[in-house]
This record gives C-alpha cells, sequence and structure tokens, in this order.
C-alpha cells in the first residue's frame, strides 16, 4: 500500500507538472475531431462520445464505437442534464460541455479495445476493467484524487495522444433483420454466381435471394434460399465457398438497404448455358451482364 | 521369362485396377448416401411438422382461455415455417410444389397475426375460428397424404436420388411413387381455392405495387439518355448503354450504364418522366474525410436538388466509410412512411453513390389525412405498461395487410432495448410494435 501511494503521488507531481508547462487552451481543442457526431456513425470519436457519457453515468452499453439507440438516449438525457437542446447530435456544444464535465483516458480506452478487455469508464474507477484485480482501497483513493487530475487530464492526453494509435470499433451496423453471417453467406453466394459480372450484377443476384426470401414459393430464410437444391449452380458446384471479395460485399449491402436493379424478379438465367427450357417461359424484366432477370 | 514378366505386371495392373475402381466406388456410394439421408431427413422432418401442426391446431380450436391461444399461435406459426424450411430441402424443383408452400405460408401468417394480437381486446372473431377449423381439416388432409407417401417410402426402400434421376431424365415412365405421392398432395391443396381467404388474410406475398406517382410525358431513348446523364453527371464522351425493360416489368424503364474511370453507373429510370427508381455508382472508396453528419447534409441538399420536398432525415447508418440514409415524406407533420427514399454517400468526397426511390414512386400521393379520434395520452395507455416513452409522433404506416392507417408512433426503451410502437389513431389498436437494433458485435475484432 505504502508503494502504491508514492507512486501515486509521483503521478500526480508529473501530470501537474505536465499541466503546468502545457498551453490551456488545449483544454477544448483536444477532445474530440471537429466532425458532428450522429446516430449511426461510427469511429473513434464515437469511442470517446461513448466513454465520456460513461464516465458521468449516462451510458451503460459496451463502449464499441458504434453510435446506436443506447448512445442516443444517453446523450439526450446528457443534453437534458446540462440544459442543452435534446436533439441527441453531439455538436460543438455538447462535445465542450462533455469535454468539460467528464475525464477521457484515450490510452487506456484504446488499450483495453485492443486487447478485447470487459471494461467500463465509470467516473472514479476508470481502470476497473472488470477482471476483479482492482482492490477497493485503491478504486478509492483514486476517486479521492480525481478532483486535483481533473484539470491535468486533457492536457496529459493531448502530449499522449501519438502514442497508442486509435483502435476499430468492436461492433458493426446491421441493416435492420441481418447478421454479419448473412451478408457473409450472401456475399458468398453473390460472388461464387456473379464474380465476372458488372457491380449491378451481383447487386441483382443479391436482391434475387432477398425476393425469394420474401416470396411465399421459396424458403423464409436466406441460408434456405442460397442452399435450396437445385437453386444455383455456385452452391452444386461449390464455388460459393470461394472467398468473396468486397466488391460482393457492398453488392450485398445495397441490395439488402433496398437497392433492386430487378425490379422485384425471383429468377435469372444465363441464355447460353441455361438448359432448362421452363425459366423461358418466365416474364423477362431484364438483362443485367450476361443475366436475364425474370419474375 | 518375358512372358512370365507380362503376365505378372499384367496381374498387377489388373488388382491394382480393380481395388482402385472398388474404392471409388465406395467413395461415390459413401457421398450419394449423404445426399440421400439429407433428402430422408427433410422428408421427415416435413411430415412429422405437418402432422404436429395439424394436432397443434386442433388444440387451439379447443382452448377458451385467451392466455394459452397466443403462445399456442406462436408455436404454430413456429412450425409453419419449419415445415417450409424442410420443404424447400426436398429436390422438388421441378415438381409444381407451389400450392402447397403457399398454403404453408399462410397458415403462418394467419397465425403469427393472432400470435401477436391482444386477444382480450380483440378475441377471435367466429370468422376467424372458421378459418382456423378449415386450416385444420385441410392441414389433416395433407397430412394424411404425406404420411402415406411416407410409408410407402418406408416400406419399399424409396429413395429420392431416384426420385431427382426419374425427374432430370424427363421422360414419361414417371411411375414413381414418391413424385405421384407428392402429386396427389399438391392436389388436395388445390382443391382449396382462394375463397376460403377473406379478403383481409390474402396478400401473404405482397406482391409489387403499381407505382401510382409516375408522372410526366413519355421519354424518347435519347431523352432517357440525357436525362441519365444528367443524373450521373457524366459528360458526352462517355459511352452510356441504354435498354429498355421486358414484359415482366411493372411498368416501363430505361436502364442506362457507363464504366469509367474505375467508376460503374447505373440508373433506372420510368420512361415516362423520366423519374430515377435506382440509381447506383460503384468505385473504391478513399479515406473517411467527412462525418456522417456531413454525408446527411450532401443527401439532403441532392434531394433538394431533385425535388423531393418535405423529407426528413429518418435514419443513418455507417458502414465502412459509406454513409446510408433514409428519408420519408413528412405531410402536415405527419410521417408518411411508406413513402421512402434512400441514399447512399461516399464518406471520402461526399459523392452521391445510390438512390432508391422505388417505394416513393410506388406510394408517394398527396394524402387526406383525418383527424385522430385518439389522443396520443389516450394511445399512451395502450402500450405496455413497462415500456418507457420517449418521444411520440403522429405518422401513417402500412399495416400487417397492407393498408395505410393513421397511428401514434411512440419510441419506447425496455431493458437497455429501443421499440418503435404504432397504436392505431382511430381504433387505438396497437398496429405493430418493432424492436430497434442495428448494430452487432464482430464476432472476429481483429477484422
Amino acid at each position: 500500500m505504502y508503494g502504491k501511494k508514492v507512486s501515486f503521488f509521483l503521478v500526480i507531481t508529473l501530470t501537474v507538472i505536465l499541466g503546468v508547462t502545457a498551453t490551456n487552451n488545449q483544454n477544448s481543442v483536444e477532445a474530440f475531431s471537429p466532425q458532428v457526431i450522429q446516430q449511426g456513425a461510427t469511429g473513434t470519436d464515437v469511442i470517446e462520445l461513448q466513454s465520456r457519457l460513461q464516465y458521468l453515468g449516462f451510458y451503460n452499453g459496451k463502449i464499441d464505437g458504434v453510435f446506436g439507440w443506447g448512445t442516443y438516449w444517453a446523450l439526450r438525457n446528457f443534453q437534458y442534464e446540462f440544459g442543452l437542446e435534446i436533439d441527441g447530435i453531439a455538436g460543438p456544444e455538447a462535445k465542450q460541455k462533455l469535454a468539460d464535465a467528464s475525464e477521457y483516458d484515450r490510452n487506456y480506452v484504446m488499450e483495453q479495445i485492443r486487447k478485447g478487455n470487459d471494461f467500463n469508464t465509470y467516473g472514479g474507477a476508470p481502470k476497473n476493467n472488470g477482471k476483479g484485480n482492482t482492490n477497493q482501497g485503491n478504486k478509492a483513493q483514486n476517486q479521492g484524487n480525481q478532483a486535483k487530475k481533473k484539470g491535468n487530464q486533457s492536457q496529459n492526453q493531448g502530449n499522449q495522444a501519438g502514442n497508442e494509435t486509435a483502435a476499430e470499433p468492436t461492433a458493426v451496423n446491421v441493416p435492420k433483420g441481418f447478421s454479419q453471417n448473412e451478408i457473409q453467406l450472401m456475399a458468398n453466394a453473390v460472388y461464387g454466381e456473379a464474380r465476372g459480372e458488372p457491380y449491378v450484377g451481383q447487386v441483382a443476384v443479391a436482391s434475387v435471394i432477398l425476393n425469394r426470401v420474401e416470396s411465399p414459393t421459396f424458403p423464409n430464410t436466406v441460408s434456405g434460399v442460397i442452399f435450396e437444391p437445385r437453386a444455383f449452380t455456385a452452391v452444386a458446384d461449390g464455388q460459393i465457398w470461394l472467398t468473396p471479395n468486397k466488391t460482393s460485399r457492398r453488392a450485398v449491402l445495397d441490395a439488402i438497404n433496398g437497392w433492386d436493379p430487378t425490379l422485384g424478379s425471383i429468377y435469372y438465367f444465363n441464355p447460353n448455358t441455361a438448359t432448362s427450357g421452363w425459366i423461358w417461359s418466365r416474364p423477362q424484366v431484364k438483362k443485367i451482364g450476361q443475366h436475364i432477370f425474370a419474375k | 521369362m518375358i512372358r512370365w514378366i507380362a503376365i505378372t505386371v499384367l496381374a498387377v495392373s489388373v488388382t491394382a485396377t480393380a481395388v482402385w475402381g472398388y474404392q471409388e466406388h465406395r467413395e461415390k456410394n459413401a457421398i450419394l448416401i449423404q445426399a440421400e439421408n439429407n433428402y430422408q431427413r427433410s422428408f421427415h422432418d416435413l411430415s412429422y411438422h405437418m402432422d404436429l401442426l395439424q394436432d397443434k391446431i386442433g388444440t387451439t380450436l379447443a382452448m377458451d382461455s385467451r392466455e394459452q391461444i397466443s403462445p399456442q399461435m406462436a408455436e404454430v406459426w413456429r412450425l409453419t415455417s419449419e415445415a417450409q424450411a424442410d420443404v424447400s430441402q426436398l429436390p422438388l424443383a421441378l415438381l409444381p410444389f407451389n400450392k402447397t408452400e403457399e398454403f404453408l405460408s399462410k397458415i403462418g401468417d394467419f397465425t403469427y397475426r393472432t400470435a401477436v394480437r391482444d386477444l382480450d381486446k380483440e378475441p377471435l372473431t367466429d370468422e376467424e375460428v372458421k378459418y382456423l377449423s378449415s386450416l385444420y381439416d385441410q392441414s389433416g388432409q395433407i397430412t394424411k397424404e404425406l404420411r402415406k407417401v411416407q410409408n410407402l417410402v418406408l416400406k419399399d426402400n424409396l429413395r429420392w436420388m431416384d426420385v431427382q434421376v426419374a425427374l432430370a431424365s424427363n421422360d414419361k415412365q414417371a411411375d414413381n411413387t414418391i413424385v405421384d405421392g407428392f402429386k396427389t398432395v399438391e392436389k388436395t391443396v388445390s382443391g382449396f381455392d382462394e375463397g376460403n381467404f377473406g379478403p383481409s388474410l390474402t396478400g401473404t406475398s405482397r406482391e409489387n405495387k403499381p407505382y401510382r406517382f409516375v408522372k410526366g410525358e413519355k421519354l424518347s431513348k435519347e431523352q432517357g439518355e440525357d436525362r441519365a446523364r444528367k443524373l450521373f453527371n457524366i459528360k458526352d464522351n462517355i459511352n452510356l448503354n441504354i435498354t429498355e425493360t421486358g414484359k415482366g416489368s411493372d411498368l416501363p424503364i430505361y436502364s442506362a450504364s457507363y464504366r469509367s474511370d474505375g467508376k460503374n453507373g447505373y440508373v433506372d429510370l420510368t420512361q415516362k418522366g423520366g423519374n430515377p427508381i435506382n440509381l447506383m455508382i460503384d468505385r473504391e472508396i478513399g479515406e473517411q474525410k467527412l462525418s456522417l453528419n456531413e454525408g446527411l447534409e450532401k443527401a439532403e441538399a441532392y434531394l433538394k436538388k431533385y425535388d423531393f420536398d418535405d423529407m426528413e432525415a429518418f435514419q443513418s447508418n455507417q458502414y465502412d466509410n459509406l454513409g446510408v440514409f433514409s428519408f420519408i415524406y413528412k405531410q402536415d407533420g405527419v410521417l408518411i412512411y411508406p413513402d421512402s427514399i434512400q441514399i447512399k454517400v461516399a464518406l471520402d468526397n461526399g459523392e452521391i453513390l445510390g438512390l432508391s426511390a422505388k417505394d416513393y414512386y410506388q406510394n408517394h400521393t398527396e394524402r387526406e389525412i383525418k383527424k385522430p379520434k385518439i389522443t396520443a395520452e389516450e394511445a399512451r395507455d395502450k402500450v405496455n405498461q413497462n415500456v418507457d416513452i420517449q418521444t411520440n409522433q403522429l405518422a401513417i404506416i402500412e399495416n400487417d395487410v397492407g393498408e395505410e392507417v393513421l397511428t401514434h408512433s411512440f419510441l419506447g426503451t425496455l431493458n437497455n432495448e429501443t421499440y418503435r410502437i404504432f397504436i392505431n389513431a382511430q381504433t387505438g389498436v396497437e398496429e405493430s410494435v418493432e424492436k430497434l437494433s442495428t448494430k452487432e458485435e464482430k464476432f472476429d475484432p481483429s477484422l
């Protein structure tokens, strides 16, 4: 305990010295980038926003770098408590208020995220990473010294910001009703079926899969549609297990987000290789690349 | 001597070939069996599920207490989707088996709607009970036929692989028990015509609706090309490929595409009026320079430029360096959900990479919005008491049966989840409850 106290005073002395040497106007500049942060955004600014909101006790979710509903309500509550306009958007004023009222140890947070640790940043206990290795006494001390450290915290960050590279968010936005697995599976199917096609042709194949999920005469799941026997040649001959590229993924995301160049088609075929005469009887919508799309 | 050597070599090679051939044969059989097993499993599952389904519908009919009906309906609904999954696993692509699938889909839709409804306030009507018992009868007959086929399959040790061969070879000697059995099942279903389903119960497959907001003069191909060039903002020297849609399309459309500078552009324009239904540009996207918020401003400006007025940003999501925004039309302060537009913005330079306005052109119109009979406070009382309501707003949505209804929409939280709840503003019925969750933890954080 004695040793810890000494090191603690050392830290404080150091921060005070740093604080004195640094100029005051850094205070606001170092927190956040100039961007306005809104719902749906991802990245390091969102990590900081979540950390700071959690420090103040507004945000109880995971610090994952994705501005979802939890962050949105936390920010609104913060805006309400601090007498700001309640819009759920982190503009300059909200960010300034947040930076003034909270602390953010960027290096610590980034490190925790990179290591994949379970952690939180509730005020006074930023080092509590939930792994059970913090002792109560230490925590209390931390809290006791919080006030002294506060003024210098942001300068500290400013100096250290370059040391730790930013960590990636640990979550991603997914379109409603879809998991990353489905997106991956669809990207596999699209790549296997249409990797030689223009981009729109790939979106179109993804759209057909989705239109089939909607259709009562096809299975109700993405996997059901894709693995339906005799439905896709790429599934039959194993090409579905090739590794898809980024283009197919983008095409799948576009299709899921509502772009449907096939205008509701549920069939497609390559007129040069189609073996079934039946397929020609379907009402055709249009041709994209090598494929004819039909209903 | 030489003769003996030759004989030995020959004997060895013949043996080796025989062994190799036998191994190949065994491997092939193993794979065939595996495939066969998959089919068998799906088929037996299907019979079982149908049987169970019928049983559950039967018990529902005998139930009186509302508390029991809802979970029971949910169970039936689950079973229908299981059965549908089973059907899709069978090699029936060449058999006309759509009717059975549609039948399953109809049971599913009906039971789902009943399961999520508050049966205390809105109990099953006599008609619905009648409908349910007709479903019971129909599923009973289907089950009977299926069980018959199943029995034959087991007794005669029939193989699905043979069915597939019989279907593929396409000759008339289709004296195949499974094929015949399924044709009988299908016939059984066809016997029940659509008349059984009241008007409010049809429309399970929300067919593509007609476009009701496509106005203007019909454009010639050249005019269409001009319009596409303006939308893409490309010069005359870039080659633009333009085609027309076939008879499967709901309305005539010009599709224009180009490829240049690492960009692929594609647009669907209505031939009447030249309205953009879809616009897509694909290219590699550089490092993020714009915030999602700035992307939203670009999207808003774009909508203004193309005269989509009174559109309100409703949802925004960042996928890597792309921003995808949804806009909803707002009339007299009421959000009109069916009239939506999606816009995609590259966050490296703010370029508009996509526009999807299909829903907008299909649904948009100036509506006559009636005054709500129920106030927001009254509607609030209809919401589950555990939900912590944060905001409310009038909105027109399309309900389960595809009708547009005026609702009070509430955003509320419950156990760290956010829900959107729509209460009909005329009748007080809970039209829809939606859990809003659009993010997912990365499975592999190193990605």
